[in-house]
């Protein structure tokens, strides 16, 4: 049945309809309705025999969950940005021990400059911790991913960050068809660990491991992660025979055939882009989509299946690594088929800037005119650079830049 | 355990064999039924305080709980030298995360311990100094305040020895180490003000806080029988010597231990919701120069003309350690 849910509740119901037995959080926006609501779940006794942990630090947040998960119970947490950096050496530590917690992330800039708005810098960040890390497009999705998270990350013994964009999911209102009880029932089997703490069985977890070992123990991970590619494909199949929804899986293509140039994108986005293509095609442009479900493990088969006949790529993406460029378009030009599409990376979307339907259009204009450069900024304002530029240029003591460009968009440089 | 008025025979060492102890009140080491939850052929170096302490307080906390216990470990020289695999020498359910988070992490298990319906599961959670009053501080002051159900020891051998003996919050003053070297106007470690964690879980009112040492095993074992009939946060500081980073003869860990709490340095007491409801008074006190010459850490106090000032700055820590616990010994 359909109703009207902010992403945050979706999410929040879907989780426990998959019966956590520990959850803990620490508040951090966009998150806290998704945890929020948990823990009144928790407190009606409705979660029962749940554990809902109010810790002091997302540090603690991810050791909780270490703990729990060890200890054999069915563990979730949810953070975002700073909180995601604060807990990074025990979101490491989580999928070192194999331990298949499962984590909302709402994806949110970091700073400095502090911004609490959304983009993908968060989940960039802990692209290389053993994490299976998917992305949701709608709400649905990503209540639905939830589902899907529990079920991979037990079977893979491997922790499942379920990404859904901050503010523009998490708070937005959406029509949303929570799952049944008994379908998670039937499509989530109880948990059974693979290593547990025990006292009538006891086992030693998380000794070192030297140079006589890592390399093997860690390959052991990858190989998990490989195993994800195959297993996340199934796992939403399964999912959609059950309920009708085509949630989840490595990629999204869209209007992929006979596409000429394909943009590739990750998240809420994809909507918006989706809205351009329907234009673009209408005007009888060869366009086409492809929304990367599954980040990590990254479907390089997929992707580079569906770019087979794209003469041109377009990578749309809300992160990009300083001094370098994109993120995401590094991984996809190492998918690109053979036949060597042109590849542009468009940063966009960054800090919650809004990226339009206009905007999309624009950089499908710039790229058949050949315009479009290998690395660009949405909607950058070159103006208010420059003027920082040359402040710094004509001082030692300029200042702090930021709160200089501030002050220069408020007197009216801003980038519309 | 009963309280015994026991005469000493030994003159020193106010050690008492078991056998001139009832059964039911000689130590947990003594019986067979021991676990041996720390097993023999670990890695710790001659004479570590750490691994007697853990020995004795982890078997007296496997026999409080008839052995269902789960064991968190931070990192450090504890999870180091008794897990070099494919060997172990934990004979009891163990895991090690992280250096800061041992606190949290046995919060989680413990959370997942009831929510499984198994009540009957005890935690304890275990580190050193490093990872008790500096980096895992902050877990551990949570885990308090929520009054999870762990007791968490601190294996306190004043500093990072694991790391090569690098200064700690729980370091002395004045004491060298290889971040606080003995050079300079005030050599070693700064007279800062301390940072006292026993009393700071206190100040949490949490159910049951003690300290104790490896000279004393008897009251370690106690200690942790008494913690483990309690729910909630518990938490128990242990002084243990470190050859190591003391720069002591392995020998010298139960007697240095032992001049730790007879000078009044290191005061040993327990106390319940907040309250301190115990203390070992001192038997037969010395000044702190007994308990600091043997240590070659604070071998600059003494050399040449030595460092008088600062060793009666020392010493005036101890007086006010035995003035606040009323440790003075009584009268004959």
């Amino acid at each position: 049945m359909l109703q009207q849910l902010e992403g945050s509740r979706a999410v929040a119901e879907t989780v426990a309809r998959c019966r956590p037995e520990v959850v803990c959080a620490y508040p951090i926006s966009p998150q806290t309705h998704i945890i929020e609501a948990i823990g009144a779940m928790v407190k009606d006794g409705r979660l029962a025999p749940c554990e809902f942990i109010n810790v002091e630090s997302e540090y603690a947040a991810m050791s909780v969950s270490i703990g729990a998960s060890a200890a054999g119970a069915r563990t979730y947490t949810a953070t975002a940005s700073q909180g995601l950096l604060f807990m990074i050496e025990a979101v490491y530590n989580a999928a070192g021990l194999g331990l298949p917690v499962v984590m909302t992330l709402a994806n949110r800039a970091i700073g400095a400059p502090i911004n609490i708005w959304n983009d993908h810098s968060d989940a960039m960040a802990v692209r290389d911790a053993g994490w299976i890390q998917l992305f949701a497009e709608t709400n649905q999705e990503a209540a639905d991913l939830h589902v899907q998270a529990f079920r991979l990350a037990e079977a893979l013994s491997v922790p499942v960050m379920v990404c859904m964009d901050g503010f523009i999911l998490t708070h937005a209102v959406e029509a949303v068809d929570l799952i049944d009880q008994a379908v998670v029932d039937s499509f989530l089997p109880p948990y059974e660990p693979r290593q547990v703490l025990d006292p009538d069985d006891p086992v030693s977890i998380g000794a070192m491991v030297g140079p006589e070992a890592f390399e093997e123990v860690r390959y052991l991970a990858h190989l998990r992660q490989l195993d994800a590619l195959e297993l996340i494909p199934s796992v939403a199949e399964e999912f959609a025979a059950l309920t009708g929804r085509a949630s989840g899986g490595l990629v999204h293509p869209y209007r992929l055939e006979d596409a000429e140039t394909v943009i590739v994108a990750m998240g809420s986005v994809l909507g918006t882009i989706k809205d351009a293509v329907d234009a673009r095609r209408e005007a009888g442009e060869r366009v086409g989509v492809l929304g990367v479900a599954a980040f990590r493990p990254f479907p390089v088969a997929a992707v580079s299946d569906a770019l087979s006949g794209a003469r041109r790529v377009i990578v749309v993406e809300k992160a990009f690594s300083l001094g370098m460029g994109g993120v995401l378009a590094t991984d996809v030009a190492t998918a690109s088929p053979a036949s060597g599409p042109d590849l542009a990376t468009v940063v966009a979307g960054l800090g919650g800037r809004p990226i339009t339907r206009r905007d999309v259009e624009g950089i499908l204009e710039r790229s058949a005119r050949g315009t479009l450069p290998r690395l660009s900024f949405l909607n950058l304002d070159e103006d208010v650079v420059a003027r920082e530029r040359a402040r710094m240029a004509a001082s030692r003591r300029s200042g702090p830049f930021a709160e200089n460009v501030l002050r220069d968009v408020a007197a009216g440089g801003a980038h519309r | 355990m009963t309280e015994t008025r026991v005469h000493f025979y030994q003159v020193g060492s106010f050690a008492v064999g078991n056998r001139l102890l009832s059964d039911a009140d000689r130590t947990v080491q003594a019986s067979q039924e021991r676990t041996n939850s720390l097993d023999a052929g670990h890695r710790a170096c001659q004479g570590c305080g750490e691994a007697l302490g853990a020995r004795y307080a982890l078997d007296a906390a496997m026999r409080a709980t008839e052995g269902r216990l789960v064991a968190v470990n931070a990192t450090g020289c504890l999870e180091v030298f008794s897990t070099p695999f494919p060997e172990t020498s934990w004979r009891i359910a163990w895991l090690h995360s992280l250096f800061g988070n041992a606190p949290a992490v046995a919060t989680g298990v413990a959370a997942a311990m009831r929510a499984k319906g198994r009540d009957d599961v005890r935690v304890v959670g275990q580190a050193g100094d490093g990872g008790t009053v500096d980096i895992g501080f902050g877990a551990l002051s949570g885990m308090f305040e929520r009054n999870d159900d762990v007791l968490f020891i601190c294996y306190d051998n004043e500093g990072y020895m694991n790391t090569g003996v690098q200064r700690s919050a729980a370091t002395p003053p004045t004491a060298r180490t290889a971040t606080s070297e003995a050079r300079g106007p005030d050599p070693g470690n700064v007279f800062g003000q301390g940072k006292d964690l026993p009393r700071i879980a206190m100040a949490h009112d949490i159910p049951y806080v003690a300290t104790a040492t490896v000279a004393d095993l008897h009251d370690l074992e106690r200690k942790v029988e008494r913690a483990m009939t309690f729910h909630g946060a518990r938490y128990l500081h242990v002084l243990v010597p470190c050859p190591l980073g003391w720069g002591a003869a392995s020998a010298d860990t139960v007697r240095l231990a032992r001049l730790a709490a007879e000078s009044g340095f290191f005061p040993v007491f327990e106390a319940e919701h907040g309250v301190v409801t115990g203390v070992r008074r001192i038997r037969r006190r010395v000044g702190v120069e007994e308990y600091l010459r043997p240590q070659r850490r604070f071998a600059h106090l003494f050399a040449g003309e030595g460092r008088p000032d600062l060793v009666a700055r020392l010493q005036a820590l101890a007086d006010a350690n035995v003035e606040r616990y009323g440790l003075a010994p009584e009268e004959e």
